[in-house]
């Protein structure tokens, strides 16, 4: 075998010259994949992340049914050992309960429906970064008996801080919610949508007022790794039971998930045609090098050396010169990744001005996952050995004398 | 039992337009230990008696029995193996492996047979030495003058010990010199060692001194003659 390995090994270096540039199209290209593979999966794994926290984090428990009928009927009731529980699981950052409803909101004059979020404003403010929306007024405290609305709404209700307004509308089987709430500070959503018809209200208060003590009807998980995320959702299920429904984001938000899966497409166009130019270097080359040495290999047939040796050497060779290619475009590649995944690019313009209005910071941080980079060296061994099909094929058509007599 | 052993045999080149009658019912024994050319003008056929000899190519029909066995009649990728163990080639150029020196040339071919490490070391040095070369092992063809390279393919050819060497147009390309050195290389092998050698040539210093000349003229034996 060892013999084999220094024949393949001196033979791609028989032409140096062709040799390197086939290598340098490989490192070139698969450079250009692991690199923009990296900043797609990067940009997928920061969209993703950006878009949980700003409300439904990575996994949600609700009552069973909650999630389609929103139903206060639904709900569930836990205490804070619950809560700690869950938090103790490897991997969550962070388990915020909320009571969600919808209620009537009015002051003086106007009347509106406000999307009602009790929620604990301590974890809140932790998941989601609360306190930073608020432009007017201050932000809430566990016992407050007060409210946040969005500015939007603020604005329609004609309503700054310090004013009052009325809640009204329905709680647990059939009671009724109405009362009197202080405005204690307004903020602003970069989403219209939030902006005009959310309300918070600190989680204790809002049971109170639904007559819900220790119900909820979401807790909103946050993970530190989200690559964990069926690890969590396993754990969970150990502890919670039947009455439980637990969701992942990619339910809970199926248009960011096909957004995700089209961009993906374009991409992997990017990558097909990098592919093609490592194919066209290792194709090219072994192609050369296979047709100038016809008169050898015929040689080589007429002293009895079998066509399987010499396909195990001509396979050699296009493995060599595609493992140069591939392991110098891994070398170089991976500190690059690396970088940028602790250095995020950051982008301006246009783009960046969406970015930031939605509270999300303009940089896509490089992925650094293992897999993008075992999956291009496989791909270009792949590449190899399909290559490698064009002299195995040559060699077994081959006829010693016709070849000695070229 | 003949070395070699050619019953009414004849090739038909038809793949061209016109049909060539290349070898015309050619019937020839050679022996162990004969030191023979085959000769005659161009395209007499010597190169395609020697490819029917060496199994590169299949008789239209007749046979060549080698050692006794027919050898059209082994598949065309055991004959690969047949070629390795029985025949050692020598051809006009272009017979080394440009990337290997001339001792793993030589020690390439018994590494394909399976020869031991050691008994590979000690055959090729032996070998490199005979053709005058032993201080030459460790350099690539191309640092080899034509002479040179010529007489590692001898080396090469009976290192795997053959049952003869078939050789076409050796000395083809080398200056005078050259081709008497490499001509009492191969004589000595053959006085020595008994090796058979069997040439096609044109090359009178090749018939000069061989014990046997078998002429072809068009396809046919013209005369077979025994010298001294
Ligand atoms: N592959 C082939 N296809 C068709 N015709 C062939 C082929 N090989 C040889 N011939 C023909 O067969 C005849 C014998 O050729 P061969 O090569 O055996 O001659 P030769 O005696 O070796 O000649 P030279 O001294 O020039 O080498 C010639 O007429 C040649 O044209
Ligand atoms: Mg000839």
């Amino acid at each position: 075998m060892k013999l084999y390995l220094v024949l393949a090994w001196r033979n791609i270096w028989r032409n140096k010259r062709r040799t390197i540039l086939a290598a340098l199209s490989v490192i070139f290209a698969i450079v250009l994949a692991i690199f923009t593979r990296a900043m797609q999966h990067g940009s997928y794994d920061y969209m993703i992340d950006s878009a949980v926290r700003m409300y439904t984090g990575y996994l949600q428990i609700h009552g069973k049914g909650y999630w389609e009928e929103r139903s206060l009927e639904n709900s569930i009731e836990i205490d804070d050992e619950f809560l700690k529980q869950i938090e103790a699981i490897r991997f969550v950052e962070i388990a915020v309960p909320r009571l969600e409803s919808y209620l009537l909101v009015s002051s003086k004059e106007i009347t509106k429906v406000a999307n009602v979020v009790s929620t604990d404003p301590e974890k809140e403010n932790q998941m989601t970064k609360l306190q930073q929306k608020i432009t007017s007024g201050k932000y809430l405290s566990q016992n407050d008996e007060g409210l946040l609305i969005g500015e939007g709404l603020a604005r329609m209700l004609n309503v700054k801080v310090g004013d009052s307004l009325i809640l009204y509308g329905q709680g647990i089987y059939g009671t009724t919610v109405a009362t009197m709430s202080p405005v204690i500070g307004i903020i602003k959503f970069a989403i219209p949508d939030l902006n005009n018809s959310f309300i918070y209200l600190p989680l204790i208060y809002g049971q109170k007022l639904f007559s819900m003590e220790n119900r909820i009807t979401t807790i909103s998980i946050m993970i530190t790794n989200p690559k964990q995320i069926s690890y969590v959702l396993n754990e969970i299920r150990k502890i919670v039971n039947d009455n439980y429904n637990i969701m992942t984001w990619e339910e809970m938000m199926p248009e960011l998930v096909q957004g995700i899966q089209l961009d993906s497409v374009s991409g992997l166009i990017m990558l097909f045609i990098l592919y093609l130019v490592i194919t066209f270097g290792i194709f090219g080359t072994i192609m050369m090098m296979t047709a100038e040495r016809t008169k050898e290999f015929g040689v080589l047939l007429a002293i009895g050396v079998n066509r399987s040796k010499l396909v195990l050497i001509t396979t050699l060779e296009a493995i060599f010169i595609s493992f140069i290619g591939a392991l110098t475009g891994l070398i170089v590649s991976y500190p690059l990744v690396l970088y940028f995944h602790k250095n995020p690019i950051r982008f301006s313009g246009e783009l960046a001005e969406i970015s930031l209005k939605f509270g999300v910071e303009p940089i896509i941080p490089l992925s650094n996952e293992s897999g993008i980079f075992v999956a291009q060296t496989l791909v270009v061994l792949l590449i190899a050995l399909l290559s490698s099909l064009y002299p195995i094929n040559y060699i077994r058509k081959l006829k010693p004398i016709e070849a000695i007599r070229l | 039992m003949p070395l070699i052993e050619i019953i009414s045999l004849n090739k038909i080149y038809d793949k061209t337009k016109v049909p060539v009658h290349a070898l015309k019912d050619i019937n020839l024994t050679i022996e162990k230990g004969e030191f023979v050319a085959i000769v005659g003008p161009s395209g007499s056929g010597k190169t395609t008696l020697l490819n029917m000899i060496g199994g590169l190519d299949s008789p239209t029909n007749g046979k060549v029995l080698i050692n006794g066995i027919n050898i059209s009649k082994i598949k065309s990728d055991e004959l690969i193996d047949f070629r390795l163990k029985n025949i050692g080639f020598v051809f006009q150029s272009f017979n080394l492996i440009p990337v290997l020196t001339a001792k793993e040339n030589v020690e390439f071919i018994m590494l394909l047979q399976g020869v031991t490490k050691s008994e590979r070391e000690k055959r090729t040095i032996e070998l490199l030495n005979a053709v005058g070369l032993g201080d030459k092992i460790d350099s690539r063809p191309y640092e080899l003058s034509g002479g040179q390279q010529q007489r590692v393919a001898v080396a090469r050819a009976i290192a795997s010990h053959p049952s003869f060497v078939l050789a076409d147009e050796p000395t083809a390309n080398l200056d005078s010199t050259s081709a008497e050195g490499l001509l009492d290389i191969m004589k000595e092998l053959n006085q020595k060692l008994g090796m058979t050698f069997i040439f096609a040539t044109h090359d009178n210093k090749v018939i000069r001194r061989v014990r046997r000349v078998i002429t072809l003229e068009d396809g046919k034996i013209k005369s077979d003659v025994f010298q001294n």
